[in-house]
C-alpha cells in the first residue's frame, strides 16, 4: 500500500449475540492505489483483528470480497478507495442476503435461488490439470458470473421480494437456452416464467450496472422473458 | 458437525439462527427504493416508477371518493369545486401530471425493455421520456395554471 495519507472507513460489525448491528470508525492509511480490501486487511491487522471478511484471489476472480462501498456494490480487492468520495467511507455487507457477521453474508441464500433441477454449473475448463481439494469431485463453474452476488445486492426488486429468483439465477437460466447442456428447455422457461421469476424484474438495470464480470445479467433476463413471450404467445389457441 | 457448530457450545444456538437480511436504506426495502446511494439512473427510475405509481393508484381512490359528492347535492359539488380551482390545488395538478407523464412513458420504455426489445438502448429510451416529457409537463403545466 504506497501511503500518501489516510482516509476514514465506516464499517459494519455485527456479531451473532452480541446485541445488534453497528459501525465502528477507522483511520486507515490509504494512497492513491489503496483498494477498499487493502484498508480493510489494514484494519484487521492494525486495528481490530476481529473484524470479519471474506476474499480469496485479490484480482476480481473468485467473486467473494463483494461488499457495498457508499452503497454501491463493489469486489473490495478492485475497488479503489479513492474512487468513493464519501468521508467516512461506508462500508456495508451486500444487501438482500443474510449477513453471517461483519462483511460476511451467506452465501447459501444466493445459490438457494438457482433452478436446481438445471445444469447451471459445468465442468471447469480453465485450470487443465488442477487437483480438485478434498471433498470436491471436480472443478465446476458458472459462466462468465463469478457468483459475487453483487447483481442481487443491487437488484431494486430482491430488496422487496426475498423469493425472486435474482439476476444471477434468470442469467444461468437463460444460458441454458443459449447451450442447453442436457437441459429440457421447456421446463428451463417454465422454471423461469413462475411469478418469482423473470417477469419479476421491472428493468431497474442496476444488475449488469454492478456486475464486476460483465455477464450482462438483465440483458438476459430481457432475452429470457423474450423466449417466454413467444412460447406463451405460441401456446395461446 | 453442522454449519452452526457443535450443539451445546456456547453461542451454537445464535449461530444457528438465520442472519438478518440487510436491505438498502437500512431497514424495509421500499425505503431502498428511495436510497439514492450507489444507483444508477436506472435504479432511479426504478424508484420513481414505483412511486409514481402508488400515487397514482391513490389518487384514483381520491378521485372515486370525491365523486361520490355528487351524490350529496349539486351545493356540495360546487362548493368543492371552488377548492379545486385554487391556485393551491391546482399545483397539486401539475405534480399529478408529471405522475401521470412519467409513469405512462416510463412504462411504454419499461415494457418495451422488459419484453425483450431495445435492450440496448434502455438508457436512450430514458431520455427520450424525458425529452417528450418535460415539453409535455411544460404546456400543460401552463395551461393549468392559466398561462395559457
Ligand atoms: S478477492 Fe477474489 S474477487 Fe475479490
Amino acid at each position: 500500500m504506497s501511503e500518501t495519507g489516510t482516509r476514514r472507513l465506516r464499517v459494519h460489525r455485527f456479531k451473532r449475540g452480541d446485541g445488534g448491528a453497528h459501525f465502528d470508525e477507522f483511520v486507515v492509511p490509504a494512497g492513491p492505489r489503496t483498494t477498499v480490501l487493502d484498508a480493510l486487511r489494514w484494519i484487521q491487522l492494525h486495528a481490530d483483528p476481529s473484524l470479519a471478511l471474506r476474499h480469496s484471489c485479490m484480482h476480481a476472480s473468485c467473486g467473494t470480497c463483494g461488499v457495498q462501498v457508499d452503497g454501491q456494490e463493489e469486489l473490495a480487492c478492485v475497488a479503489r478507495l479513492g474512487d468513493h468520495r464519501g468521508d467516512p467511507v461506508t462500508v456495508e455487507p451486500l444487501a438482500n442476503v443474510p449477513v453471517l457477521t461483519d462483511l460476511v453474508v451467506d452465501m447459501a441464500d444466493f445459490f438457494r435461488r438457482f433452478g436446481d433441477r438445471h445444469p447451471v454449473l459445468r465442468a471447469s475448463e480453465a485450470v487443465a490439470g488442477a487437483q480438485p481439494p478434498d471433498g470436491l469431485d471436480r472443478f465446476v463453474r458458472l459462466e462468465d458470473c463469478i457468483e459475487c452476488g453483487l447483481c442481487l445486492s443491487a437488484c431494486p426488486v430482491a430488496a422487496t421480494s426475498a423469493r425472486y429468483a435474482g439476476p444471477a439465477a434468470l442469467s444461468a437460466a437463460q444460458r441454458l437456452l443459449e447451450e442447453p447442456r442436457g437441459a429440457d428447455r421447456d421446463d428451463v422457461l417454465a422454471w423461469a416464467g413462475r411469478p418469482e421469476g423473470a417477469w419479476r424484474c421491472h428493468v431497474g438495470m442496476e444488475c449488469t450496472r454492478a456486475c464486476p464480470a460483465d455477464a450482462l445479467p438483465a440483458e438476459r433476463i430481457m432475452a429470457l422473458r423474450r423466449e417466454l413471450g413467444g412460447r406463451e404467445a405460441g401456446a395461446r389457441p | 458437525m453442522s454449519a452452526a457448530g457443535t450443539p451445546g457450545l456456547p453461542g451454537a444456538a445464535e449461530r444457528a439462527a438465520p442472519g438478518p437480511v440487510r436491505h438498502k436504506g437500512g431497514a424495509g426495502g421500499v425505503r431502498g427504493w428511495l436510497d439514492p446511494r450507489g444507483r444508477t439512473i436506472g435504479g432511479r427510475s426504478f424508484a420513481l416508477h414505483r412511486l409514481t405509481g402508488v400515487a397514482l393508484v391513490a389518487y384514483l381512490y381520491v378521485h372515486l371518493g370525491v365523486l361520490s359528492l355528487l351524490l350529496v347535492g349539486e351545493s356540495a359539488w360546487s362548493d368543492f369545486l371552488g377548492v379545486v380551482t385554487s391556485k393551491g390545488f391546482l399545483l397539486f395538478d401539475v405534480v399529478l401530471l408529471f405522475a401521470v407523464l412519467f409513469h405512462g412513458l416510463n412504462g411504454i420504455r419499461v415494457a418495451l425493455v422488459g419484453s425483450g426489445y431495445a435492450v440496448r438502448h434502455e438508457r436512450a429510451l430514458l431520455w427520450a421520456v424525458v425529452a417528450i416529457g418535460a415539453p409535455a409537463l411544460a404546456y400543460g403545466a401552463l395551461h393549468i395554471l392559466g398561462g395559457l
